[in-house]
């Protein structure tokens, strides 16, 4: 289907992501390839991990993920979790799928001690070294034994941006 | 006068009502299995030091010593969800399945909604509804929360929910955790009270009914519906029930309560009740430290 052939996205309801962008019927949207790939490449999250999911689509670049199949579109107010932002250049994953698929990631995690990772979770700005990337990061630290993602950051000029949503954000004690 | 003292001729023993609905609840959470396993919660806690006790006939369910477990590390994972004891009890009852397509008709602020969806791993359908928007808000908010992922959100009248545009047309299980007068909550909300009218009981009564009606209808022959409500009234618990029995394909289905319950009433005032709602349960706040409650459990025969 060329592109003068494309469907305008509808704002109000879910659109599923097709399966390649050479599936793709409404303009804009990204593929579900696209998405998995983004996680596996920058995040190194293996797609299998994403076997039993489909994608969707509500509002220009806002991605959601779901656990079961529904047909398409559907107009409902939600369907499963946000997980991606696909508008801006550079796509952004959501603190909640930071925190929910995080766990599997091993790549453009940066690793907070106990002060920084309390003013990550109040959403302060801090410089920290970082020999990765530059652009959006998973923040984790170490809770029961193990790592656990906390959230999105955005690390750019020796600075850690912190991400979390204004309704997430809590003041917490320093492990 | 105090609407408790309407239901205190039900009760066995008065004095322990009434000073069980003055004292303030325990704070109690449930581990979100769906992202971390109990030990790991218990784990989390520990490292800071924060003291909780595990509720005797549900290890998903801790008691916290001190503070509210807002402000703590395993919460803000969505490791945690506050929520009373007695609420945990609804989905514990309806038992949905992995995989399962589940119809949650008052959904909002969704602890027993997430409740499901942990129960089901994530996986399958729970339809969670509403009818208003801001406590939709709230629901979507502890789902992202949590991290669920198989929730469906509407906004509908329960009365008359349409599954149209879902691809099938009904459900396996569903749970009507009904909109009510609340003294039960009188603990956690010490104005209920204040708000209550005989008037408010009998038109919440009518839409309980016509919501309760509806999920029978959209639920699968040999399925389950659960009924719920934090209300000590007949007229919105056994009276429902008895009304859905005379109207609709269903019948009793009774249960073991894991917490202590007395049976549900088969009279009240100028009304008697089907004999089967002795298998409904009523669960008095002096009975195990918690909010007042009615579960009912039916099964769909058509």
């Amino acid at each position: 289907m060329s592109d003068g052939e494309l469907r305008a996205n509808v704002g109000q309801r879910f659109g599923r992501l097709p399966a390649t962008p050479a599936d793709r019927e409404v303009a804009g949207r990204v593929s579900r390839e696209e998405v998995i790939d983004f996680f596996d490449e920058r995040f190194g999250i293996e797609p299998a991990v994403f076997d039993p999911f489909t994608f969707w689509e509500k509002g220009k670049g806002k991605i959601w993920i779901f656990a079961d199949t529904v047909p398409s579109p559907l107009r409902v107010e939600g369907l499963g979790m946000t997980v991606l932002r696909t508008r801006q250049e550079h796509w952004k994953p959501t603190h909640s799928a930071a925190q929910r698929f995080g766990r599997q990631a091993d790549n453009n995690v940066i690793d907070l001690d106990g002060e920084a990772a309390a003013a990550f979770v109040r959403a302060e700005n801090q410089e920290l070294e970082w020999d990765g990337d530059w652009g959006y990061l998973i923040a984790a630290h170490e809770l029961g034994g193990e790592r656990e993602p906390i959230g999105v950051g955005l690390y750019l000029y020796g600075e850690l941006r912190s991400t979390v949503p204004k309704g997430n954000r809590e003041e917490l004690s320093v492990l | 006068m105090n609407p408790l003292e309407r239901y205190a001729p039900l009760v066995d023993d008065r004095e322990a009502f009434f000073a069980a609905c003055e004292r303030p609840l325990p704070s109690v959470v449930r581990v979100n299995t769906i992202k971390a396993v109990v030990d790991r919660v218990h784990a989390g806690l520990d490292d800071e030091g924060i003291g909780y006790e595990t509720v005797d006939w549900n290890n998903e369910l801790l008691t916290f010593d001190e503070r509210g477990p807002g402000t703590t590390w395993p919460y803000f994972h969505g490791w945690l969800h506050g929520q009373e004891e007695v609420s945990a009890l609804p989905a514990m009852i309806l038992d949905p399945q992995p995989g399962e397509r589940i119809w949650d008709s008052c959904a909002a602020p969704g602890s027993k909604t997430t409740q499901l969806s942990a129960m089901m791993d994530d996986t399958g359908v729970v339809v969670g509804n509403d009818n208003n928007l801001g406590r939709l808000s709230a629901l979507r908010h502890n789902a992202e929360r949590l991290g669920v992922t198989n929730l469906m959100v509407t906004k509908q009248d329960g009365r008359n929910f349409s599954l149209k545009g879902f691809g099938f047309d009904a459900f396996d299980r569903a749970l009507v955790d009904a909109p009510c007068s609340c003294e039960g909550t009188v603990r956690k909300n010490p104005t209920t009270l204040e708000q209550w009218t005989l008037n408010h009981v009998h038109s919440v009564a009518a839409i309980q009914k016509g919501i309760l009606s509806r999920a029978i209808q959209a639920t699968k022959p040999g399925g389950a519906v659960v009924y719920s409500t934090c209300t000590f009234a007949p007229e919105e618990n056994e009276a429902v029930i008895d009304h859905v029995l005379d109207t609709e394909d269903c019948e009793v289905v009774a249960f073991d309560c894991p917490l202590d319950s007395v049976p549900g009433v088969t009279e009240w005032e100028d009304d008697t009740y089907d004999s089967s709602v002795t298998n409904t349960h009523r669960i008095y706040p002096h009975h195990n430290d918690t909010g007042g409650f009615y579960c009912a459990k039916l099964r769909v025969t058509q």
